[in-house]
Order: C-alpha cells, then structure tokens, then sequence
C-alpha cells in the first residue's frame, strides 16, 4: 500500500535531524497558524499564491531563496564545526550523516538558492527593464515557480522522512548506483531535481521568448540593458542544458529503478558516460548562474557612477561568447579520469580563453566607474567586493585549467576553495547586490543601509577567513569531503574557516536584522519617486511598487539607457509634461493552476521515491486534469478601465513632479 | 551628440562603445517594432521548447551512440531489428504527418470535417505506429532481449521508449484537442493550441527519421 514507506524511515534515534525536523516543522506549523488566524489566507490566495504576475512570482521566487539559504547555510556550519573538531577526533556527526549534509549543502545551494535567487530577480526585472507588461507565458511561469518550490520541499522532506543522497551534490555512479546506495537518498534527489528542472526548463523557454519577442517600441536589441542580454544568455543555455541533466538523471532513474544498465559496472554500462553528460549540463549551469550576476553588477555600477556603462557592445559580445564557450569545457571537471594529455590541453586551453570575455567585463566594470561620480551605497559595496573576490576567483580556475596543476590539486579544498571563491564573490555577492539594488522598486521602501553595510563587511571579511584557510589546506593536500582526520598541521587552519564561518553567520543574522528594521521604519524609508538611485532603465520609470499593469502607457524607446534618456529630455524640455492618452489594458487572469499542479506533482513525486504506485498513477491524472480545467477556462484575461489606468499613474507622476499643479489629483 | 545619447552627453564625454556617433540616430518610426502577435509569440516559444526536447533526445543519442556496441554477449541490433515493421512504423508517422498538415489547414479555414477528419485519421496512424512499437518491444523482451539484458538495449529501449512515450503524450494532447475545438469551437487561443500541437507532431516525425537512420538501419546493417 505505501510501498517502501514505513515508520522505519524516520529517525527517531538521530537527535540532529529530529530536533532539526522539529523546529522546522514548529516554524512552519506556527505560520501556517498565523496565517489562518489573522485570516490572510484569502488574501495570500489571492495576491500570491494565485497570481501570474511577473512581480509577485519574482519575490516569491526571492523569499524560497533566502528560506533556502538558511537550511544551505545551517549544512555549512555544521561541516565547518565538524571539521574544526574531528581532529583526531570524531566530532560530532556520524560519516552517514555527514556525508547527507554536504550532498545537501550543494544541492540546495545550487538548485534552490542560486538559481531561485537569480530566476527571481529576472521575473522581477526584466519584463520592467523591457518595457513590457508581463512576460511570454505568464501561467507558465507561475508553474515553473511552484514546481521549483516542490523540488525545495521534497529536499528538506528528505529530512525527516528517510534520508538524503550521500554522494555529494551531483550524484556519481556507481556509488550512486543501487547496488552502492540502495536507500531512498538518491530517489530523493533524483525526483526533487527532476520536477524543479522542469520548472527551469519552462523558465528558461519564457525567458528567451520574453527578451526575443515582447519589448517595448523603440526597445532593439542593441538598446536592452545588460541585465536583459545575461538574462537572454543565461536562459539560452538554460533551454540548451537543463534537458541534458533531464536525460542524465533520466538514466540514472531507469537504473536503480528498473535494472538499465547506462552507468552500471556490469552489462556494458559506462560511468565517464555519466560524468561527460552531467558536466555537459554542469558547466554551461555555472554560467546560468553567473552571467545574471554580471549583469545585475553591470546595472549598479552604471548606475551608482551615474555613468552609462563603459563598453556596451563589448559586454553584449562577452556575454554571448561567454555563452557559447560555456558548452566548450567541460571536461576539465575530470581531468584526471583518464582522457589522455591530448583531450585534456584543448580543454585546459578552452578554459583559459573563458577568461579572456570575463576579464573584458570586469575591465568595463573598472572603466565605468573610471571619471565617475561614486556613490558607495550597499549594493555597490557588494560590486566592488564581488569584482576583488571574483577576480581571484577566476585566477585560481585558471590555475586549476592547468591540467597538470589540476592533477595536484583535484579533489582538494583548493577545489572547494575556487568554486566558493566564484559562485559567493560571484553569484551570491550578484544577489545580494540585486536584492539591495531591486528591494525598493519591489516593495516600495529602500533598505537600512548602515545594517546593510554592516552585513556586507561580514559577508565580506567573513568569507575570505572561511575561504583562504582553504586554499592553503588544499596544498597542504587535505580532500574534500573528510569527516575527519589526523593531520595536525590541518587543524589550526580549519579553526581559522569555522571562525570565518562564524563571521558569515553575522551577515547573515544582520541581513535579518536589516529586513526587520526596514520594514518597521518603513515610513521613513519610502521611495515616493519609484526612482531612489537617480537609475537609468526602465523598471525606475515606474512607480514602485510597479502598478499591475507597470506601465500605464508603454515608453517610447530611443536609445540605449532608456529612463536616463527620458530624463534627459524631460529637463532639456523644460517642465512637466503634459497628460497622455490613457487606454484600457488587459492584464492576464489569476490562476491557480500552478499550485495546484506542484501540489500534485509533490505527490508524485514523494511516491515515486517510495514506490507507492498508485499513488503515482492518481497524481498524474490529477496534474493532467488540472491542465485540462485550465485550458478550459473562457476567460484569460481583465481589462483594466482607463480611468483606473489613469488614476494610477497621476499618482506617480504626479510624485515624480511630472505633471503640472492644476492637473494634479486632489489628495 | 546629445541627440543620440542624451544622457552620455551629461557625464561621459568620451561614448566608449555606447551606441555610435551623432548623425545616426535612427527614426523612433524606423526603430518602433510592432509588439509581436499573441500567435507568434505561442509559436516561438514553443519551437524554443521543442530545441530543448530536441536537446534531450540528443542526449539519448549520445547514450545510444556510446552503448550501441556494448551488448554484454546478447543479441546486437542485427539479430534483434526488423526492419518491415520499422518501414511500416515510419509509414505511419510521415502518413500522421501529412494528415496532421490537413487538420492544420482546417482549423485555420474553421472548416470542422477538415480538422476533424485531419486529426482522427492522425490518431489513428499514431495509433498504429504506438501498437507496431510495443508488439516489437514485447517480442523482444519475450526473447530474452529486454531492456537489463545490456547496456546497449538499455540504451536502445530508451532511446526509442522515449520517442513513443512523446507519441503517446501526442495522442492524449490530440484527443484533448478534438475536445477542446469541439466545445469550444475554432477560438484564437484555441487555434494556438493546434499550432502548438501540429508542431509537436511535426518534430516527433524529425526525431524519428533520426532515430531510424541511427538506430535501425545503421543497427540492422552491421
């Protein structure tokens, strides 16, 4: 009846993850609670859970990500004290478990913390930056978000019900094979991942069609902002990769599933195959990741130097070489897995060049700021932090693109020390940078900046004291992945990453803090204008938050930095403008199609790691029907009066001081 | 200058790699583009998925491309294919293909018979082609010769599973789409749908001329 599912599969005699399960559970029990009692729930239906706008999936995306960096990061304190206390010692967790928290670490980093995060910031702004009202396929993406969410929430099932994969966060055969991982681990991972990268696969098809199709007149492509052209990379080779790891993970299903053989030891089966088809996906997922960084960093540098960005079309160029050298690497995850000296120099080689279009950004990014009027507010804090820590980044993945280097120090923290060097100077810092930059056009009131900047610096000092002791142990030779050790010269410098460890739990328990304060002193923090950084695309030309609609009348596009331009002309023409035409917008309905696709795709999901058939078979009839109602539906969309429209932006305007004193409204 | 980039003119005197000189500045009539139909936009970011599906069949590819040789002591694709039925099978979907061009043109004349009749006689080649495969799966496993046997049937039932599993999913969206033309009616949203669906089936019809020429008959001739 329930398939392998028994009262066996949760952990009674484990305290970490029980106590772990509980306070989550009580933390979410309690907002449930809040939630039903304080009767938001209709409102919560209605605005959030329901809604198809671009806007409000972007945040969502946004809040999944930050709870998600909470449960990384609590896997990445406790390896961190681990480490600093199993010298010649046990510690504190057992190696099965320990071997779950880093498989678990990278695996919500990753898939339901980076990703989410950057997906988030792209729903949010892109269509804004576009000039367009929502994006392609606005259901679809509210599918993808809550089909993200139920890979997050059968990873942290995972928890209390059975147990997570022990191979690390890309599950390598054969240990990930049956006959080496027999229990539910690897099914969970294998099943969470499939039905978030479906979500991914859809966000990338609604993102390329959103960058390619839908702009605002005037909006060419040579006019985008950068942050549109690292979205339509990232997205490209989101569409090009996300199904290479479908059919990877395909694979390793129907082998621990139904006895294939792909990567098995026996029959014929070939594990490089597994290990050129899962980088094949890993490392393009790399630049899914960072090139929407590049571009948020391009957006607050030009803007917090009140200077357009320096070298555009060159950005453009890197960015899409960047885009298609990605597909060109990556073997040199494996280097030394046998492929000879020949193979292993084009791709060294291949590596090396990838440099050459980053250090092109990273020299515009210099340059932009070059002769400019610097203002040194949060998110160009993480900028400049982000440009330091990610150059060093990229010089010591140059140095591991040597192969012969790479033979020394694969495996190594070194490894572990480069890839974090990247993906926090890089991706997280690019987040954090957009989160600051975004967060008043969002929610309509900027962030305290002195706890914001004080959680910079512990972000910042903290990461370099968890992260260079590192380096030093990865030639020192210490592995990753040890539960513990022997070596006494390895543990002063493990004390040193826990403190900095420590440090980073500061920032992030001040960026807590900064929400907090910011929405009770959210009076004194309003952004009237919709344009609190003097900003130049055009997500500032409205008021923030975004009406529905984000543009009352769609701008008129006529060169690159759009808003900036509008600006300009404003105060060339001298004085207010007069009022346009309004006309009646229709907007996409509300649906819930995507919730309650996910809810029945979390079922699916759950009782195929278990086997509980039938429950598999109810599921799918169930997600199947729900497409059915929805394409049944007569009425896709609302139209918002003109009047309506009207009223909206004469608000704005008139904030902005736009419209002259007898036009404005009666408050 | 300050007509081309009226903000750069303020702050940055140099205009390094921004958007060109002064004098071209195109016309804002010249540079508006029209705001793509709800059609084209259906169809564009449909065809972008049907590349990502096309990706992942490449990836079957590759898998069936490395393993096809690695038959562990079991039959190889010459002891195992037939290459009539494959014939019949490939009849069946280029036939499907052709009526399914026919539903297309009538939906978009609104001529009911037409799409009808276009989309039932598909259904029924799709059909055909669905039974065909699984009489050929089922006689191979009867023999011994199933998916566990090797790493080169695992790769082959893959491979060719996963292009009937898209038949079959093609099937289930045509009979939805029957439904929907026939409670709905020849609507614009509706008429995307078919759009949409024409060119799924259309590009299961590519996937199988790939896998025919690389499967079968590169299999049946070694």
């Amino acid at each position: 009846m329930l398939g392998k599912l028994s009262w066996a599969a949760i952990p009674l005699d484990q305290p970490i993850p029980m106590a772990a399960s509980a306070v989550v559970g009580l933390v979410l029990f309690g907002v449930i609670l809040l939630v039903l009692f304080k009767g938001w729930l209709p409102y919560l239906w209605r605005e959030w859970i329901t809604s198809v706008d671009h806007k409000r999936i972007g945040a969502m995306y946004v809040v999944l990500a930050m709870v998600m960096l909470l449960r990384g990061f609590t896997d990445a304190i406790m390896m961190r004290s681990q480490q600093a206390l199993a010298f010649q010692a046990p510690g504190y967790l057992p190696p099965e478990h320990y071997d779950q928290i880093f498989s678990a670490h990278g695996t919500l980093m990753i898939f339901f913390v980076a990703m989410p995060f950057m997906i988030g910031l792209m729903n949010f702004i892109v269509p804004l930056q576009l000039g367009a009202r929502d994006v392609a396929f606005p259901t679809l993406n509210s599918v993808s978000f809550w089909l993200t969410a139920t890979g997050a929430l059968l990873v942290n099932v995972s928890l209390v019900v059975g147990e997570f994969a022990r191979t690390g966060w890309l599950p390598y055969p054969p240990l990930s094979e049956l006959q080496y991982s027999p229990g539910v681990g690897v099914d969970y991972y294998l099943w969470s991942l499939q039905i978030s990268g479906i979500g991914t696969l859809m966000t990338g098809v609604n993102f390329v069609t959103t960058v390619l199709k839908i702009h605002a007149p005037g909006m060419t492509y040579m006019r985008m902002p950068m942050f549109c052209w690292t979205t339509l990379a990232a997205n490209l080779l989101i569409v090009a990769a996300f199904p290479i790891l479908t059919a990877t993970l395909a694979m390793l299903i129907l082998d621990r599933y139904l006895g294939f053989h792909f990567f098995t030891n026996e029959a014929g089966g070939n594990v490089m195959m597994f290990m050129n088809l899962i980088w094949a996906w890993g490392h393009p997922e790399v630049y899914i990741l960072v090139l929407p960084a590049f571009g948020i960093f391009s957006e607050v540098v030009s803007t917090f130097s009140g200077k357009p960005l320096f070298g555009y079309r060159s950005m453009v160029m890197a960015t899409m070489v960047i885009c298609i050298l990605a597909f060109m690497v990556w073997l040199h995850h494996f280097f030394t897995m046998g492929a000879g000296p020949d193979v292993n120099a084009v791709f060294g080689i291949a590596t090396m060049i990838i440099a050459v279009p980053t250090g092109v950004k990273v020299f515009n990014w210099i340059f932009t700021m070059f002769g400019g009027r610097v203002v040194f507010a949060t998110p160009m804090l993480w900028s400049i932090g982000f440009m330091i820590t990610f150059v060093l980044g990229g010089m010591t993945g140059v140095l591991m693109a040597v192969p012969p280097a790479d033979f020394v120090l694969h495996n190594s923290l070194f490894l572990v020390a480069h890839f974090h060097n990247v993906i926090i100077g890089g991706v997280l810092f690019g987040a954090f940078a957009g989160y600051a930059y975004w967060f008043p056009k969002a929610f309509g009131f900027r962030l305290h900046e002195g706890l914001g900047k004080a959680a910079f610096w512990c972000w910042f000092v903290g990461f370099y004291l968890a992260f260079m002791p590192l380096y030093v142990l990865g030639f020192m030779g210490m592995t990753r992945r040890m539960q513990h050790y022997d070596v006494p010269a390895w543990h002063p410098w493990l004390l040193i990453a826990a403190g900095g460890a420590a440090v980073i739990l500061a920032g992030i328990g001040l960026q807590i803090a900064q929400l907090v304060v910011s929405i009770r002193h959210r009076d004194e923090l309003r952004d009237l204008t919709g344009d609190p950084w003097n900003g130049r695309s055009l997500e500032w030309s409205t008021a923030s938050p975004p009406p529905v609609f984000n543009f009352a009348i769609l701008p008129n596009v006529e060169g690159e930095d759009a808003y900036w331009g509008i600006k300009q002309r404003a105060l060339q023409q001298a004085g207010p403008r007069g009022e346009p035409e309004y006309e009646e917008i229709e907007m996409p309905r509300n649906s819930a199609t995507g919730f309650v696709c996910a809810f029945f795709a979390t079922f699916a999901g759950f009782a195929l790691i278990w086997h509980i058939w039938w429950m598999v078979i109810g599921a799918l009839i169930c997600a199947y029907a729900t497409f059915v109602v929805f394409a049944w539906r007569d009425r896709t969309e609302y139209a918002i009066p003109a009047d309506e429209v009207a009223r909206i932006d004469r608000l704005n305007r008139t904030a902005r001081g736009e419209l002259p004193a007898e036009m404005q409204p009666a408050q | 200058m300050s007509a081309t980039h009226p903000g750069a003119a303020f702050s940055d005197p140099n205009l390094v790699g921004t958007g060109g000189a002064a004098g071209r500045r195109p016309a804002v009539s010249h540079a508006a583009r029209n705001l793509a139909s709800k059609r084209i936009i259906a169809g564009y970011g449909f065809w972008i998925f049907l590349l990502s599906d096309i990706v992942m069949f490449s990836a079957f590819f590759a898998a069936y491309a490395v393993l096809s040789g690695e038959t562990a002591g079991g039959p190889s694709g010459k002891d195992l294919f037939d290459l009539t039925n494959v014939a019949i099978e490939t009849g069946c979907l280029l036939l499907s293909s052709f009526t399914c061009g026919i539903a297309s043109i009538g939906a978009r004349a609104h001529h009911a018979l037409m799409y009808y009749g276009g989309m039932a006689v598909t259904f029924l080649f799709g059909a055909i082609f669905l039974f065909l495969e699984m009489h050929e799966f089922a006689g191979m496993i009867a023999q011994g010769a199933g998916p566990t046997r090797s790493a080169f049937l695992s790769a082959f039932f893959t491979l060719v599973g996963c292009h009937g599993l898209h038949v079959t999913l093609g099937l289930l969206w045509l009979l939805t789409m029957m439904a929907q033309v026939f409670a709905k009616g020849f609507r614009a949203d509706i008429l995307r749908r078919v759009l949409c669906f024409s060119l799924f089936w259309h590009a299961l019809d590519i996937i199988w001329v790939a896998l025919f020429t690389i499967v079968y008959l590169y299999g049946a001739g070694q």
